[in-house]
């Protein structure tokens, strides 16, 4: 157990030294291979990270020398990233599935000469941008498949890279510990490479304290103990993955999960059963879709069981939760219902001991949101980015709202400039940039402020709302606002609808581009008798027009009775023939939209939205997941949506 | 590729004729398959690709010429004794039990291996119990190499072609094959599939050490991974030799873009 002798640990490497002399027989983490879930203890991870530290050290890996992390996660690479911080130096995760540009990017600017890699999908990227980044000496990889003709000078298992530090660690047994003695909170722990909605990913750099504290906040906040489980899923890249899986983890003591693969994902969350979970608006979104879909294609009594017990929870759920008064007959409805229905409909999705989920990135749909929160599933909203160690704002128990994103926790302050910017102060913020000093002056204010970029403001409970990137959020020629992110995230609640850019700065109304979810429109082609050889002659289908226009015009109607809103109805719309990818350079990593991109590649299907033609046609470059190029073409039909009257204030 | 040849024949095919009443499906074909490699067999439709691996794994008898297989000529052999002598193969046609799942799938290419009798297999008692777990063992790293993990439990009549392909493959496997025939592993994938089969095979190869007997249509497949080709037409042997000699042999031209006989 976490005690508060190691409220003094300065670093992680000295934290788990601590650690190890009371917890050393606690699972640190698990990963299911052949089958069956294996258990590194804590004294096993960390006597494996630091006979790595001790091989890599033989290698040449000093004070400050980087190493870049590529994979899933797996607990060699967590253990790796330990391995780096023990000897002074910075682990750098990659995101997995990025190409070997992208790759290339993060390894030549953070002047890396080691690489951690997986697999040999990983190897190979690896090694394809060797030449380009004539520093990297050494590739160590974790899995030998298809890897028995590579160079050995160069490429380099980790299993015999340990047994090296293990033959160095009998000479030298301090080797590793002085150099972990010689850690101070300041230094960095960890480089981040933030995925960036325009320009270069820039490398966030955090240092020892700025996760340390903020994990030791963030436990006290939501009383996580060593008694959790955590499925750790996520990329490693990510902040989120390393706050929650690695930072709270190590000073929690709790045990993290490491899926097989990442597609049993689903059937490894069922069979950890998290307590604590995280996950963005689009998983839980997916997951609600194939509920949906599921329960479409069952029987008429289990579909009106459904039905029924899900209206009660809508009734019920919440309140429950929230600890407000609830009738003895409701209370007693919605029992009936746990057991019948959300019992177990959150066993089947893993959801059973969940105590504490969040979700942030993006907003996530209030019908969404709702549901989880219904089914007893305490789901809550924070707010946050890489440069803040996460957490900017999030919500506390009792007072979860699906509109705002909550209140700063412990340690953090947060305020509102004049021109709507939220800009936050921390112990969270973080040191730099890497090797970017403008770009830090730009974000981070001489006394420590961080600006956001996005645009909110405080509601009547003292919740910070979020309405969109400040320079996003436009105006139109009648001099309305005009806040893309709000109308796309409307319409992305619609599970047909999986990726919308919205159109109207500087114009006289909003237009849109669609793409359809191919999951729920394929599933709801086939219930209506809908032939479809292809992504494409699906989503050009006039009954899918027709369907996605429905959805529409129920957005405009909601937007009618805003005010603030009328005026952005959405009058125009197109089916994209090709759903936007991360290959091509539409959406970031993270999926989110990269407009600028969007407009140059798409600019004559935009003019056309706006000019009145009612249908264009489009070539487009695609790059296949092999880095291969090929072309998309279509002539794609557009489509006018009907837009309501702005409801004049009836109650006046 | 595989790096290294020993020179040693592992199977020698020579003077095979086999005929259906009047239909000559193989005449007078002769060729040697060495230890380690991968040898491919191509030609046109019809043209007695599949009947000759029903010969090597003995579900024909040929009429005619013999079968020398790690160094003993074999005579009437049924396909179960091909089997025990470590002669895998997959087909044409998947030819899965559909209503099965993977693991069982697999665990039935274990089932030569197995000792203990249906009894105790029933009863999941005795050295059955230890049986198991060792060949369940085998099997779970079978799915480890071909990354099937997520459908382990899913009925194999319910996955997509390509996975029912690649399931197919490690019941293949599962026997530990000295080896493998593989009656066109890539029919009817997309190139993904394809480009992850050909890595399958190549790994099998390599790290198994897995001699492989290939039947494919992909030409670019075939040209990239063989190490040697025979090319048919029409039950004769037209052509042998590495993928560039056949390649660019004219009666193989000739074969494929059609002459008057």
């Amino acid at each position: 157990m976490a005690d508060s002798s190691e409220s003094r640990a300065q670093t992680f490497p000295q934290l788990l030294r601590q650690r190890l002399q009371h917890d050393a027989e606690r699972p640190a983490m698990r990963e299911k291979a052949y089958g069956i879930w294996q258990t590194w203890t804590l004294a096993q991870l960390c006597e494996e990270a630091f006979a790595l530290a001790a091989g890599l050290s033989d290698l040449g890996f000093v004070r400050n020398d980087t190493l870049v992390i590529i994979g899933d996660n797996r607990p060699p690479l967590y253990g790796a990233m330990i391995a780096a911080q023990s000897l002074g130096g910075v682990p750098v995760p990659a995101y997995q599935d990025s190409v070997a540009q992208e790759i290339e990017y993060v390894v030549d600017h953070a002047e890396a000469r080691f690489i951690v890699a997986e697999n040999q999908e990983q190897v190979d990227k690896a090694l394809e941008i060797r030449e380009q980044c004539p520093r990297v000496e050494r590739i160590i990889y974790c899995d030998p498949k298809g890897l028995r003709n590579y160079d050995p000078q160069v490429v380099i298992d980790i299993a015999t890279l340990m047994a090296r530090g293990r033959e160095v660690l009998k000479t030298d047994p301090e080797r590793v510990n002085s150099e972990i003695e010689k850690g101070a909170p300041s230094d960095t722990a960890i480089i981040l490479y933030t995925s960036g909605t325009t320009g270069r990913p820039k490398g966030v750099v955090l240092s020892h304290e700025n996760l340390l504290v903020t994990a030791r906040n963030i436990n006290a906040f939501d009383r996580i103990t060593a008694d959790e489980e955590v499925l750790a899923y996520l990329p490693m890249a990510w902040v989120g993955d390393n706050t929650f899986s690695f930072a709270m983890g190590l000073v929690a003591g709790f045990c993290v999960n490491c899926p097989e693969s990442a597609s049993t994902v689903a059937q490894d969350l069922r069979e950890i059963g998290p307590t604590f979970y995280f996950a963005p608006p689009r998983i839980f979104e997916s997951v609600l879709t194939s509920v949906i879909i599921r329960m479409k294609d069952a029987g008429r009594l289990k579909r009106w069981l459904f039905e029924h017990f899900m209206a009660v929870a809508k009734k019920t759920g919440v309140a429950l939760m929230d600890g407000r008064p609830v009738a003895f007959w409701d209370r007693l409805h919605y029992g009936l219902g746990e057991l019948l229905v959300y019992g177990p409909l959150k066993n089947t999705l893993g959801f059973s001991r969940v105590r504490v989920a969040y979700t942030a990135g993006e907003a996530i749909g209030p019908e969404i949101f709702e549901f989880y929160r219904s089914l007893g599933i305490n789901l809550k909203q924070l707010y946050g980015q890489t440069e803040a160690t996460v957490f900017i704002t999030m919500q506390p128990d009792g007072v979860v709202r699906s509109e705002s994103v909550g209140t700063p926790p412990p340690g953090v302050e947060v305020r509102i400039e004049d021109n709507g910017e939220v800009v936050y102060r921390g112990p969270g913020v973080f040191q730099e940039y890497f090797k970017n000093p403008e770009a830090t002056a730009e974000t981070k204010t001489q006394d420590n402020w961080v600006h956001t970029g996005d645009a909110g403001y405080f509601d009547d409970e003292g919740h910070l709302r979020i309405i969109d990137r400040a320079k996003d959020v436009g105006k139109m020629n009648d001099n309305s606002m005009f806040a893309p992110k709000f109308l796309e995230n409307k319409l992305k609640f619609f599970p047909e609808i999986k990726e919308v850019v919205t159109f109207g700065d500087q114009r006289d109304f909003v237009t849109a581009f669609i793409n359809i979810d191919l999951d729920a429109v394929g599933n709801w082609a086939e219930r209506n008798n809908v032939t479809y050889a292809s992504y494409q002659e699906l989503a050009a289908h006039p009954k899918v027009y027709a369907l996605v226009q429905e959805c529409i015009e129920q957005v405009n109607q909601s937007l009618a009775q805003d005010s603030h809103l009328s005026s952005s109805q959405i009058r125009r719309f197109l089916i994209l023939h090709k759903e936007l990818d991360p290959d091509d350079g539409e959406l970031t990593r993270t999926r989110k939209v990269r407009r600028r991109i969007i407009n140059e590649r798409y600019g004559d299907l935009i003019d056309a939205l706006f000019d009145g033609r009612e249908h264009c046609f489009v070539s487009t470059e695609v790059m296949f997941e092999d880095g291969r190029q090929g072309r998309i073409e279509a002539d794609l039909e557009i489509c006018d949506a009907a837009v309501s009257p702005e409801r004049t204030r009836a109650a006046a | 590729m595989a790096t290294e040849h020993q020179s040693e024949t592992l199977l020698k095919v020579d003077a095979i004729s086999l005929s259906f009443g009047g239909v000559h499906a193989l005449v007078d074909v002769s060729f040697d398959i060495q230890k380690g490699e991968i040898f491919s067999i191509i030609g046109p439709n019809g043209a007695g690709k599949s009947s000759m691996l029903n010969v090597i794994n003995g579900v024909y008898q040929p009429t005619q010429g013999t079968i020398t297989y790690k160094g003993e000529v074999r005579q009437g052999m049924r396909p179960h004794e091909a089997a025990v002598q470590g002669i895998a193969r997959t087909f044409q046609n998947v030819a899965l039990f559909k209503g099965m799942n993977t693991i069982d799938n697999l665990m039935t290419g274990r089932n030569l291996k197995m000792k203990s009798n249906l009894l105790m297999q029933g009863f999941y008692w005795g050295p059955a119990q230890n049986e198991e777990i060792v060949h369940r063992q085998a099997v779970e790293n079978i799915i480890d190499f071909l990354e099937i993990q997520s459908i382990r439990k899913t009925p194999v009549g319910r996955l997509p072609y390509g996975l029912q392909k690649r399931v197919e493959l490690g019941r293949a496997l599962a026997a530990e094959p000295t080896l493998l025939l593989l009656d066109e592993p890539m029919a009817g994938m997309n190139l993904e599939e394809k480009e992850n089969t050909c890595r399958f095979i190549l790994d099998v190869n390599e790290e198994l050490g897995t001699t492989i007997v290939l039947i494919e249509h992909d030409m670019s497949v075939v040209m990239d991974i063989s190490d040697r080709v025979i090319v048919l037409d029409y039950g004769r042997k037209i052509s042998e030799g590495a993928p560039d000699t056949v390649r660019n042999d004219q009666k193989v031209i000739d074969a494929y873009l059609g002459v008057a006989h």
